[in-house]
């Protein structure tokens, strides 16, 4: 009876060990985060699971090897037995461990199978991976726009003091409502990116050529922040993804102030722009989606980065500069931009390469132009 | 052909059979003598050198990746160079230091454990150390070159290898491919000379667990070596010749560049852990004075393992969008090797059982061995689990998992080997005091490096990056300052060996007690020619 009691003390007491460390653990930042979703707290429940698995597996194996390391030291005297085989006890320890692997096999296949079914989604959401940002189109909404690092480069280079959210802070978040099915369709531009964010316990490579699928349905509101998990060059880890997760109607509302501003964009492209106007949205422009290669100066990073700062094949030739942005130079990292940006992005972007950093070509490209060019 | 050693040497039972007698007899002097000669000891000590080299600079590597991570924010290299370094790092460790140091073993000890005059194929051997060298100075080269070294990491995913890789890519594809060459020709020496010289009444079953694993070893090198080479070739054609086998936009696919190079990654990552099971097997029963326990089961294991290393490559890709069958079967194929891999962990555990242990220095390597590559064990089945690899993917538990199973798994196997076979090499202990000192320092530092990557992993940090968010700070200090620790402890190592191969405690033939292996009949140091006269093989005292 004593003995009974004993063991009961001691499971409860390792039980309650296991929760409050767990807690502890994760509130540190030391564990796999329980996560918002129903998917995440299955991964994590699963993640404990075989994690406790191998602690008492550890436990035992180790047990048994420091006792022999400890008791049969030979500068105690201990004198070597002579046994070398021993069948039952070779298949009692090939059978249990497989039996152990299928009881963790069961719950994983449940799980998987769930995280593998994306159907009956109430909204889609279409990710593109590109040399270091993520676009995101909200499919049949006409909403779509680029989601990029917003960490100042004076903090990575400490200038600055670091912020809170140093490195997992972006311009514009991913807007995503609570409670929905969401479809997550992932591809990329160029080089394989892997969205992944721990708390939804989504992580999914973006792979040029193909179309993978993931779904969410997040339960609470909140911001969830996490990074590109795939090399993809140069800019891999600068390269953040921040969900925002909210109320259906605040959604919605945010949805239909999206979409007027998108058509405000489109009506912009109708009329003469000035020089002015255009190299102060070019400098935006450039600054979120060109400067990570090409540079804030304009000097690009050669061989693989041309510089743009005196690029005389670009300044003397405009046709050929309009080709290169909207199309792109196959064969090389350079993308087409002409589905990633506005008319009146491109043509800002096209006219500040022109004029900055002493090209003085004193060279406007109208919207409308680009407008034209991309009708064609 | 005609110049080739007589097929069956031993049978013959003369030192000429050994190939290229004469040459043996009046060896050129200084530097010509190692470019030439055709001696399995001499050439292993090649390899060992080479490897030593090659572990110091992909040392120096990490340590630069380490300087840079042991605060948030860019210090010292921008990230182009870090990538570059990150995949050096990889491709000098795995290619240039711990492939070669096993095949170094392998040719020290394989002749000497069978009762074999030299390798069976001497001239071979020369030529695929000697291509090492040609391999790895052209891979460095590399880091001069304009655009900079390969930085698209050593698993180098296309299309940031072909399309978006820096000019330097196509030396990186030569000297893969003269290292794979080097990699194949030395493991069918191997099996020729294991199939082929073993002493009269030695059968497959009376082998060392360190011959047994390198036999497997060899296969696997034969069997997925190529597949390296057709891939690196068709990243060759898709960069220099206008082939689209990996690039979408012309019809190709980025995926299956990963599902070919898993193929061979995945059996390359038990080449590299094989021969360390082999070593662990052979100084564990030496200093616990007892036989191996279950040696049937270790070769059966060792071969499950090799067989199944075959059918779980794409549990490198299970983020990749894989449909759900493959990701099922591919948890399950991976799960499963965790049953003989675990067989081994008991059966060196029921060695140690009622033995009569000391602590050598190659003994504290071997017990340091099975404790740390277990623990990567565990790591390694919780990556199989699928749905939770889907968080731990590409993160730094992944980084800890395969350093864990790599550092204080292969690397310290092969300290252990070369501690337990110095005084043979070289006929003098290694320092004790020292070996000893060199074995903390080097076990504490591995584990202040490694361990709280499992931390930083599991909290969110992903693998590669060169600068990272607040909340990896402090798992990254202490991850710098063990690798300082651990990389530093390695010149200690240095001074140990040279030190060792100078002078020191004269080592008898039988250096330890309680070693039954065939090498310990020949004198310490081992004379340059060995059963030059077959001996008759007897099983051990304990008849396995």
């Amino acid at each position: 009876m004593r003995k009974w009691h004993v063991w009961m003390t001691a499971g409860t007491l390792l039980l309650s060990g296991e929760l409050s460390l767990n807690g502890k653990l994760q509130a540190a930042g030391w564990n796999m985060p329980v996560g918002v979703t129903d998917i995440s707290r299955e991964v994590h429940s699963l993640h404990m699971t075989i994690f406790w698995i191998c602690v008492v597996i550890g436990v035992v194996v180790f047990g048994a090897m420091f006792y022999s390391l400890f008791r049969y030291r030979r500068s105690k005297g201990a004198q070597a037995a002579k046994f070398h085989e021993h069948t039952t006890v070779e298949v009692i320890w090939t059978a249990i461990p497989l039996l152990i692997l299928i009881g963790m096999a069961v719950p994983a296949t449940a799980t998987l199978k769930k995280m593998y079914d994306a159907s009956e989604a109430d909204l889609d959401v279409m990710i593109t991976g590109q040399q270091w940002r993520w676009q995101y189109s909200y499919l049949g909404e006409d909403v779509n726009f680029i989601s990029s690092l917003a960490t100042p480069r004076e903090q990575i280079s400490g200038d600055q003091e670091r912020g809170e959210n140093y490195l997992l802070e972006v311009d514009q978040p991913l807007v995503l409502p609570v409670g929905k099915k969401v479809r997550l369709l992932m591809t990329s531009d160029d080089v394989i990116h892997s969205w992944w964010v721990p708390e939804l316990a989504v992580k999914q490579d973006a792979i040029p050529g193909f179309v993978n699928e993931n779904w969410v349905r997040i339960n609470e509101p909140g911001i969830y922040r996490g990074q590109c998990a795939e090399l993809c060059g140069k800019d891999h880890g600068f390269m953040p993804v921040v969900v925002q997760a909210m109320e259906e109607e605040e959604f919605d509302a945010w949805l239909a102030e999206r979409k007027s501003a998108a058509s405000e964009e489109a009506a912009g492209a109708d009329r003469e722009w000035k020089l002015d106007e255009l190299m102060e949205r070019g400098e935006q422009v450039y600054g979120s989606i060109c400067a990570a290669c090409h540079q804030p100066n304009g000097a690009g990073l050669p061989p693989t980065f041309p510089a743009l700062a005196g690029n005389q094949a670009l300044l003397d030739d405009r046709e050929h500069h309009l080709d290169t942005v909207l199309n792109g130079v196959a064969g090389t990292p350079m993308p087409g931009f002409r589905t990633t940006l506005s008319p009146v992005e491109l043509a800002a972007v096209i006219t500040y390469e022109r004029n900055a950093w002493g090209n003085d070509t004193g060279d406007v490209v109208q919207p409308s132009e680009i407008a034209e060019q991309l009708a064609e | 052909m005609a110049s080739l050693p007589p097929k069956h040497p031993v049978q013959q039972g003369t030192a000429d059979a050994a190939g290229g007698a004469d040459a043996h007899h009046h060896p050129p002097k200084g530097l010509l003598r190692w470019v030439l000669t055709t001696n399995h000891k001499e050439i292993g000590t090649l390899y060992l050198l080479f490897s030593l080299l090659m572990f110091l600079i992909g040392g120096v590597f990490a340590l630069v990746i380490r300087a840079e991570l042991f605060q948030p924010g860019l210090q010292l290299v921008q990230p182009e160079f870090f990538n570059q370094m990150t995949t050096m790092h990889g491709l000098i460790m795995v290619f240039g230091a711990v492939m070669p140091a096993f095949v170094g073993l392998a040719n020290w000890m394989v002749p000497l454990q069978i009762g074999a005059p030299d390798m069976a194929l001497p001239r071979l051997n020369n030529f695929s150390f000697w291509l090492l060298p040609v391999a790895f100075t052209l891979l460095l080269s590399t880091l001069f070159m304009p655009g900079g070294a390969p930085n698209f990491g050593w698993t180098f995913y296309a299309p940031l290898s072909t399309t978006y890789a820096p000019p330097s890519t196509t030396f990186f594809i030569l000297s893969l491919h003269i290292a794979g060459i080097s990699s194949i020709l030395g493991a069918i020496n191997i099996i020729a000379t294991i199939l082929n010289l073993r002493a009269p009444g030695m059968r497959m079953m009376d082998m060392t667990l360190f011959v047994w694993t390198w036999l497997i070893t060899a296969f696997l090198l034969i069997a997925v070596m190529p597949v390296l080479a057709g891939v690196v070739t068709m990243m060759l054609m898709d960069i220099n010749f206008g082939t689209s086998f990996f690039n979408a936009g012309g019809g190709g696919d980025p995926v299956m560049f990963q599902h070919l190079f898993w193929f061979f990654g995945h059996p390359e990552v038990y080449i590299m852990i094989l021969p360390a099971f082999g070593i662990v097997s052979v100084i564990i029963p030496t200093f616990a004075r007892k036989p191996l326990f279950g040696y049937a089961s270790m070769v059966y294991a060792t071969a499950s393992i090799a067989i199944l290393s075959f059918m779980v490559w794409a549990h490198h890709m299970f983020v990749v969008g894989l449909p759900l069958v493959a990701e099922l079967f591919f948890m399950y194929s991976t799960m499963l090797i965790a049953v003989p891999t675990g067989v081994k962990v008991f059966n060196w555990v029921a060695t140690l059982f009622r033995g009569s242990i000391s602590y050598e220095p190659a003994m504290l390597f071997a017990i340091a061995f099975v404790i740390l590559f277990t623990i990567g064990g565990f790591s390694g089945l919780m990556l199989a689990i699928s749905p939770a690899d889907f968080q731990y993917h590409d993160t730094y538990f992944v980084v800890a998992h395969f350093h864990y199973v790599l550092v204080p798994g292969a690397i310290f196997s092969i300290m252990a080997a070369v501690y337990y076979w110095l005084p043979k090499w070289t006929g003098h202990y290694p320092h004790l005091r020292l070996s000893q000192w060199h074995f903390w320092l080097s076990v504490i530092g591995v584990n202040l490096t490694f361990f709280p990557m499992h931390f930083s992993g599991l909290a969110g940090m992903p693998r590669r990056i060169p600068d990272y968010s607040l909340q990896f700070a402090d798992f990254n200090m202490v991850s710098s300052i063990g690798a300082f620790m651990f990389g530093l402890s390695q010149l200690l190592f240095v001074v140990i060996v040279f030190m060792c191969a100078r002078g020191g405690e004269k080592a008898p033939a039988k250096t330890w007690d309680g070693a039954v292996d065939l090498e310990w009949t020949v004198p310490s140091p081992a004379p340059l020619h060995t059963f030059e006269t077959p001996p008759q093989y007897r099983p051990a005292e304990a008849d396995h």
